[in-house]
């Protein structure tokens, strides 16, 4: 059983490619609390990103649980598209959809999905387009904003369908740095106004600055885990100290 | 010029021979335009079959039953196919040609047209599928909304030179005594042996429509390009 105030509960992820001698994920167990902002940090190939995309089941796991809001999700009888929904994901390729405009990106989700129609859908987005500063943008289509624009939006096309947690895989990994701030702010301000998180992420200032806690991944296995504070001041296990010792 | 004149009148207007021409010009009309339908629609069903077994490993069956297809009609004449068609799937029944035609070119055309279709899904990045999937559209509406219409787009000179092929190949109609447009001309050419004249009028409506049709495509792809500046 879960507590109320505890949206995900994940137990004993695993993720085996080739019959089981590839361990990406090699049993992480771990919750996450509504309003809380999780950052997984770890080294390339440690298995962060594919924990996150785990728990969306864009990546099916091989074993191990996800419970969300007491469902389990890889529990072939639940309906992934309807929990999908409800948990927002932003990838370090944006991925907008190149056809559209960026007001239909945000709405196309909402009117076929939730129901709404053109008009609320479209309201809804103008709000979180001025949010970000791109309301002026609405008829532009996403080849002709910069990455970090890009980046903004994908972020608010998944604010569009109201979910209960954003999963950001590594958001600002394709941006030139000048581009970082602005998505890392967006991203703070959803922090504030108390918006579950999962961030994978390589921007340790953020992670210090934001995280109510951070998750050190290494070899598929949560190594090390506790508030930034806790991680990044004193670091207990030799690897996190050398990882540490290589991004700080 | 009084020779072209006669040759003209021989041809075409005397025993109102301009209808073979006319009436063949409507059945290739109407044999390619439903033939592409059938095309279009086994096509897209087949293409999409495929690449949900080559992205998911799902449908292994259906996929093994489309091998099995795009190999037959990949790996036979078209002509050969049509005579199948006629003279052995509908040998008991007593069908319109054109609707033989019709069926047999359809079938043949929707081979192509799913490796075009397929080629076009598969060069589209996982990250749109994911994406789509990610906002909580199950598989065919990421398809749908998102996948198919990019897919489109970088499909559609192939596509389109797909149907000019088969307008062309739908002169073959004539193996079945099909009166087609090719067969029309043919009919006047035993008449009046004037080959040069009959032969270059034919060829050139095909000529014309087929510009007809690259011109249209080419709009249409302008109009398509709007959303990358």
């Amino acid at each position: 059983m879960t507590t109320d105030s505890t949206l995900i509960k994940v137990i004993g992820l695993e993720k085996h490619f080739a019959d089981g001698k590839v361990k990406a994920l090699d049993g992480i167990s771990t919750s996450i609390q509504k309003g809380e902002v999780v950052v997984i940090i770890g080294p390339s190939g440690s298995g962060k990103s594919t924990f996150l995309r785990c728990l969306n089941l864009l990546e099916v796991p091989t074993g191990g649980s996800i419970l969300f809001e007491n469902d389990d999700l890889t529990d072939k009888k639940v309906d992934i598209n309807r929990h999908r929904q409800k948990m927002g994901m932003v990838f370090q390729h944006f991925n907008l959809f190149p056809h559209m405009t960026i007001l239909r990106n945000m709405t196309i989700g909402p009117i076929k999905l939730q129901g709404k129609t053109q008009e609320e859908a479209e309201k809804l987005a103008m709000t979180l387009l001025e949010r970000v500063g791109l309301d002026h943008r609405a008829e532009a289509y996403p080849s002709q904003l910069s990455g970090g624009q890009k980046q903004r939006v994908a972020i608010v096309r998944a604010l569009c369908m109201k979910p209960e947690v954003m999963l950001f895989d590594e958001p600002t990994s394709a941006l030139d740095p000048e581009m970082v701030g602005e998505v890392l702010d967006v991203m703070k301000t959803l922090a504030r106004e108390s918006m579950t998180m999962v961030v994978v992420t390589h921007e340790m200032g953020f992670a210090r600055e934001v995280a109510s806690r951070v998750i050190f991944v290494d070899g598929g296995k949560v190594v090390e885990e506790g508030t930034p504070e806790e991680i990044f001041s004193n670091p207990k296990s030799e690897r996190l100290k050398s990882f540490l010792a290589k991004v700080l | 010029m009084d020779n072209f004149k006669l040759r003209f009148y021989n041809n075409f207007i005397a025993d109102d021979r301009w209808r073979y021409i006319t009436e063949g010009l409507w059945v290739t009309i109407r044999v390619t335009f439903f033939a592409a339908l059938i095309g279009i629609a086994i096509g897209f069903l087949v293409a999409i079959i495929r690449s949900t077994y080559d992205k998911t490993g799902r449908l292994k069956l259906p996929d093994f039953i489309c091998k099995v297809y795009l190999t037959i009609i990949r790996g036979t004449p078209v002509v050969v196919q049509l005579l199948i068609i006629y003279f052995v799937v509908f040998a008991s029944f007593n069908i319109d040609k054109v609707f033989a035609a019709i069926v047999a070119f359809g079938l043949n055309s929707g081979a192509y047209v799913a490796e075009i279709v397929r080629s076009g899904i598969m060069s589209i990045d996982d990250g749109q599928f994911e994406a789509g999937r990610s906002i909580g559209f199950n598989y065919v509406q990421t398809m749908v909304y998102i996948i198919i219409p990019q897919a489109f787009k970088n499909i559609l000179p192939a596509l389109a030179n797909e149907f000019i092929v088969l307008l062309k190949e739908t002169s073959v109609s004539g193996f079945i005594a099909l009166n087609d447009l090719t067969k029309g001309g043919d009919v006047i050419r035993g008449r009046t042996f004037d080959s040069f004249m009959v032969l270059i009028t034919v060829a050139l409506i095909y000529l014309i429509i087929v510009m007809g049709m690259t011109a249209g495509v080419t709009r249409l792809e302008r109009r398509l390009r709007n959303s990358d500046h």
